[in-house]
């Protein structure tokens, strides 16, 4: 394995135990990206059954009940980008969006749970670029970005030059997050040289906003592929690494998940940066997402709980958080009609 | 805990299962258990109980009987009573029987985890998910095959009454994996637990006969192991299945040895996990998790011997020592928990004791760095990272929580390493270079090989060792056969004395042209040689007439012939059809003396010429039987619940000794050797004592029909003092003995060593000529055993 980076040790020898109650440590610093190191692809190695008995068997090995599932349920209401990405979308519906994600939980259930006065908010809202300013307006100081959704999503097969263009309309229009999509050619014929100069230049055209680089992972079907895109997008540049557009017939799933998150912790061991992660399309419930920060945290640590580094693009996950937000504190369950809709 | 302090730390915080059935399943006992006899429980006839401690605390948890002999006695009298009813029923009435057995399981599921994690201290997760559902699966598998018994085990018969002693690292799961297939076939059974782990056998009876199995069907005895000795002595048992440590496994064949029980040991094992460059490191380190971090390491095929190829060694030791920093241990009810309780503190000393050693001796130490509860038996994850296959802890099974790692240049010198120990159990290879994965698992000397796994089971793929981590299957087809015996062998008669030996005839001296003086030699790695002793014995008619002189063989030329069986390896390589011709090769020329062979056997036994020329032509058609059978009894593929398929492969045994009856001398020598080689293993044969010189001319035959040297080797001399050597040498890897029940005894007694696999006919004969008795896979079963090699799919 040929390392050309400053490898930083993980651990020091022998395992020294963490701080107790260890909290959330940032700010995490930008990834610059870097030149493209073949053997860092070349070597990806990825066994299909394996990975997916880590995911089988992590929901019987780690759950979470009572006050703590409130909690890391309300963390993942905050981890949301909450979305709308039809083409029946309007401003009015845009606007009813943003103001369920200034307020996602109920305040009634908010103060049971401790949390009264907590600005609790969605960890953004993701929209096509048509909806930006709409956006950008309607979350107007309450520190909630706008992400546009970009670069011909979802297919992105317009001309390249537009999509840079699209990137840059997005941005004026005040979009901090970029999310783009790749072109799969470039993975499906294996050039990943094209995949990284396309990303590369996504990232200059984002400026200071920050870059999602969707990788449509039911296209590229292998987690051979999943993990080598992964790479890839990060050394040229990714802020966050996302598995799908919800466009496509598979979404995230946990083995595509584990996949990726592996990626981001080699790229951190041999960089530094710390790359956000971003499963999108097919979760749904309470449970489901729990799953997924289990493995977050699992495999990546505390710090890819917070929405910094971990965002969850969701439509329909929020009001199944709030049915059971809503269970935990009256002990009865609950109904979609007793929570406001976005 | 207030919910916002979860939101800041994100900690998991406790979540743990119930156990209020369980507990009050206890209660509704007064925690106080008697044996189970004839579908009741019955009061220990001592009176005397043991207490039994939840391991995770500490604490008391119930009383259970200590068996007596009369207990014993109870127990196999009431399976006794049973069995000929159980037969009875037929494989369908039994098969309605094992699947109220799997739904039973199925319907109490979550108390038998609960149960099962209190008692054992192993997570609730394992037991939930792996042990109550296996067994369930055991059971419902074992119900097909009672269903089809009849059909596809036609020629067989139950063999009566069944021993199983269980360990208790996985107390239901072996439960099931015991009495599954010996109630399927037949059988009836008494089960004698571990004495850390009783209960759930107990709770297993009581909801059996709650489900209907008819009483003593299944007898559950209950003490420490001299109840165990008491019931592998007991003579009213007619086979002993085991599993549990390689020295009591020792102990018991050597009880049972000369007593005509069979038996089968599932022993120990330092399993070795090999890791190449080519790997997804991850997922090995993942697997490192599943294979020794499983049941805290509690597991007789638990991937203890981390192989890691040198050029990734350093990148897989930081990110497996990563991946423990984020293992939990906890209470064994907790659901958020990765490895709870060692069973015993007994246990947990014998870890401690063997980490220090290791660590004494060179190793560098890693432990998970999370809590471990203060109270009860527990341990942290440990790896022994920079071990030398000369380390203690290389060597001894640990039985915890605890892997030790060197590395490898080459997948030659992987599969040395690999391979560098008595045991046999399981292998894992991680590779993802198919050719090179697929390369390797048949080298490696394991009943069970996991390709990119670890640790995966089911009732469809048999599971057993090679070498000194025992013998017999559980689970598939093979496993079925443990717990029958051949119908054609089921009415054999003891041998008849033999006869005092002829005396020498006196005069035989003359005046004619005498024939050419022929000296009969040792064959041994392909050469003809003189006796090491260099004494000779003479070979009689039964009237007295010397008919020549046979090499009187000592343990020297016994050496010598393992030797060069042990070199002639490449055998067991050669391509089946390869074996085949020269099977056919030796059947033509055999036919082209068959003159000379039927006048030597006529002029050695005193049968008619008749008679000897039918043997000879026996023998010819007998190698042409297994000339067919070299390319055709092959292994199966098996379809277990997952993406991929698992081989079933039958591989050779390796050095087999053959000790040869007289009855028959060409036959019976032939019977033998020829399913063994056409099989891939090379044979040490020690002929018929009286009438050898069938044998040694048979060398001349071997020369002529390009066997290579070492395939086969024949002494000659004192047969029963031969077997002893042969018995004692661990170098053999198993030993037929045939024609006598002092040979048979020694033979079963002497094998402890390399507890090789013996087949002994405890002095019964059998009838060369009935080919239903001595041709074909009744024999063909024992010179082979199972490899099974799981392959997962999937990119």
């Amino acid at each position: 394995m040929t390392q050309t980076v400053l490898i930083q040790n993980p651990s020091s020898v022998p395992v020294q135990p963490h701080a107790k109650g260890e909290g959330h440590t940032h700010p995490v610093s930008r990834n610059s990206g870097r030149a493209i190191e073949m053997d860092w692809v070349d070597e990806i190695r990825i066994n299909l059954s394996a990975a997916e008995r880590r995911v089988a068997s992590l929901p019987g090995r780690r759950t979470v009940k009572k006050d703590a599932q409130a909690a890391w349920l309300l963390k993942a209401v905050t981890c949301i980008d909450l979305t709308t990405l039809n083409g029946d979308d309007t401003a009015e519906r845009v606007k009813r969006l943003c103001a369920k994600a200034k307020a996602p939980v109920r305040g009634d259930v908010l103060e049971a749970l401790g949390f009264a006065g907590h600005r609790l908010h969605t960890g953004a809202i993701c929209v096509y670029h048509r909806f930006v300013a709409t956006a950008v307006e309607a979350l107007d100081g309450s520190g909630i970005p706008v992400a546009a959704v970009s670069t011909g999503f979802p297919a992105g097969l317009i001309p390249h030059d537009l999509k840079l263009k699209e990137i840059e309309a997005s941005v004026r229009d005040g979009a901090q997050e970029i999310d783009i999509v790749i072109t799969r050619e470039h993975v499906l014929t294996g050039d990943w040289r094209a995949l990284y100069s396309e990303v590369g230049d996504f990232r200059a055209a984002c400026g200071n906003a920050h870059l999602k680089t969707i990788l449509a992972t039911g296209d590229l079907k292998t987690l051979r592929n999943v993990a080598k895109a992964s790479m890839v997008c990060m050394m040229a540049g990714a802020d966050f690494i996302k598995t799908s557009t919800g466009k496509e017939g598979v979404n995230a799933t946990l083995p595509v998940t584990l996949a990726m998150l592996r990626m981001i912790r080699v790229y951190q061991e041999r960089t530094g940066y710390k790359i956000g992660f971003k499963p999108a399309g097919g979760i749904s419930t309470a449970k489901d997402v729990l799953n997924y920060q289990f493995l977050m945290k699992e495999e990546l640590g505390r710090d890819w709980l917070e929405p910094d580094l971990f965002r969850i693009g969701a439509s329909s996950l929020l009001a199944d958080i709030e049915r059971q937000l809503e269970h935990h504190v009256t002990g009865r369950y609950s109904a979609f009609n007793r929570h406001p809709v976005g | 805990m207030t919910v916002a302090h979860y939101f800041e730390t994100m900690e998991y915080g406790p979540a743990p299962e119930a156990d209020g059935e369980a507990r009050a399943w206890l209660k509704r006992h007064d925690a106080t258990f008697g044996q189970f006899i004839g579908g009741k429980f019955v009061a220990p006839h001592s009176g005397k109980h043991l207490t039994t401690i939840e391991p995770a605390t500490g604490k008391a948890l119930a009383k259970i009987a200590q068996g007596s002999s009369a207990d014993v006695e109870a127990a196999v009298n009431a399976a006794r009573t049973a069995q000929p009813p159980w037969v009875k029923l037929g494989g369908h009435g039994r098969a309605r029987h094992l699947y109220a057995l799997a739904r039973m399981l199925q319907r109490h599921a979550r108390l038998f985890a609960v149960l099962e994690a209190i008692d054992n201290g192993k997570p609730i997760r394992e037991t939930r998910d792996l042990d109550v559902p296996l067994a369930a699966r055991h059971f419902l598998y074992h119900a097909g095959w009672a269903q089809l018994q009849e059909r596809e085990f036609a020629d067989q018969v139950p063999i009566g009454v069944i021993g199983q002693i269980i360990p208790w690292n996985f107390p239901l799961l072996m439960l099931a994996w015991k009495i599954a297939p010996a109630l399927a076939a037949g059988n009836t059974v008494v089960l004698k637990p571990a004495e850390f782990t009783s209960l759930t056998a107990l709770l297993l009876a009581e909801l059996a006969a709650g489900a209907a199995l008819p009483p003593g069907v299944l007898n559950v005895l209950t003490g420490d192991g001299a109840t165990g000795a008491l019931l592998v002595e007991n003579p009213g048992v007619d086979k002993i299945a085991f599993t549990g440590s390689t020295e009591v496994g020792r102990l018991i064949r050597q009880a049972t040895a000369g007593t005509g029980k069979s038996l089968t040991l599932e022993l120990g094992g330092k399993s070795p996990f090999i890791v190449f460059d080519d790997a997804d490191i991850d997922g090995a380190v993942e697997g490192v998790v599943d294979a020794i971090w499983f049941n805290q390491g509690q597991v007789c095929c638990a991937g203890s011997r981390l192989l890691v190829q040198e050029g990734i060694a350093e990148t897989f030791r930081r990110r497996l020592i990563r991946r423990m920093e984020t293992l939990r241990v906890g209470p064994p009810l907790d659901k958020a928990i990765d490895m709870g309780a060692v069973v015993a503190p007994v246990q947990l000393e014998r870890i401690k004791a063997l980490v220090e050693t290791g660590v004494k001796e060179g190793a560098e130490k890693y432990q998970a760095p999370g809590a471990i509860p203060e109270e009860g038996c527990f341990y942290p994850p440990t790896l022994l990272w920079n071990v030398h296959p000369s380390s203690t802890v290389a060597i001894e099974e640990i039985f915890g929580p605890v892997a030790v790692a060197m590395t490898f240049r080459t997948p030659d010198e992987a599969v040395v390493l690999a391979n560098n120990t008595r045991y046999g159990l399981a292998a894992s290879v991680w590779s993802e270079t198919i050719g090179l994965a697929l390369d390797i698992a048949p080298k490696l000397l394991a009943g069970v090989v996991w390709v990119n796994a670890t640790n995966l089971f089911d009732a469809s793929v048999g599971f057993g060792g090679y070498r000194e981590s025992g013998f017999g299957r559980e689970g598939g087809r093979e496993g079925m056969y443990e717990y029958l015996k051949p119908k054609a062998w089921s009415g054999r008669k003891a041998r008849a004395k033999a006869l005092p030996p002829p005396t020498a005839a006196a005069d035989r001296a003359g005046f004619g042209v005498p024939p050419i003086d022929r000296t009969a030699k040792l064959f041994v790695g392909g050469k003809q040689v003189r006796p090491d002793g260099n004494y000779s014995r003479a070979v009689l008619s039964p009237k007295g007439r010397h008919l020549g002189e046979a090499g009187e063989g000592n343990r020297k030329d016994i050496r010598n012939a393992v030797a060069a069986a042990r070199s002639a390896e490449a055998w067991a390589r050669a391509t089946a059809h390869n074996r085949a011709q020269i099977l056919y090769y030796l059947a033509e020329n055999l036919s082209a003396r068959g003159d000379e062979f039927a006048r030597r056997i006529a002029d050695m036994t005193g049968v008619s010429a008749a008679k000897a020329r039918a043997e000879v032509d026996a023998s010819i058609e007998r190698l042409f039987s297994y000339g067919a059978w070299a390319d055709k009894f092959e292994g199966a593929i098996h379809a277990p619940p997952l993406r991929g398929v698992a081989l079933a492969m039958h591989e050779p045994i390796g050095v087999v000794g053959v000790a040869c009856p007289d009855d028959a001398p060409l036959l019976g020598f032939v019977s033998l050797i020829a399913p063994l080689i056409a099989m891939g293993n090379r044979v040490v044969a020690v002929p018929s004592e009286k009438h050898p010189l069938a044998a040694t001319d048979f060398y001349q035959v071997l020369e002529t029909s390009d066997v290579p040297a070492g395939v086969v080797n024949i002494v000659t001399g004192g047969r029963d003092d031969l077997v002893k050597v042969l018995a004692a040498h661990d170098d053999v890897d198993a030993l037929w003995v045939f024609g006598s029940q002092d040979a048979s005894a020694s033979a079963e007694r002497l094998s402890i060593g390399n507890l090789k696999r013996t087949l002994v006919d405890h002095g019964l004969t059998l009838d060369w000529y009935d080919r239903a008795a001595s041709e074909g896979p009744i024999l063909l079963r024992h010179a082979v055993q199972v490899k099974n090699i799981w392959i997962p799919y999937g990119d």
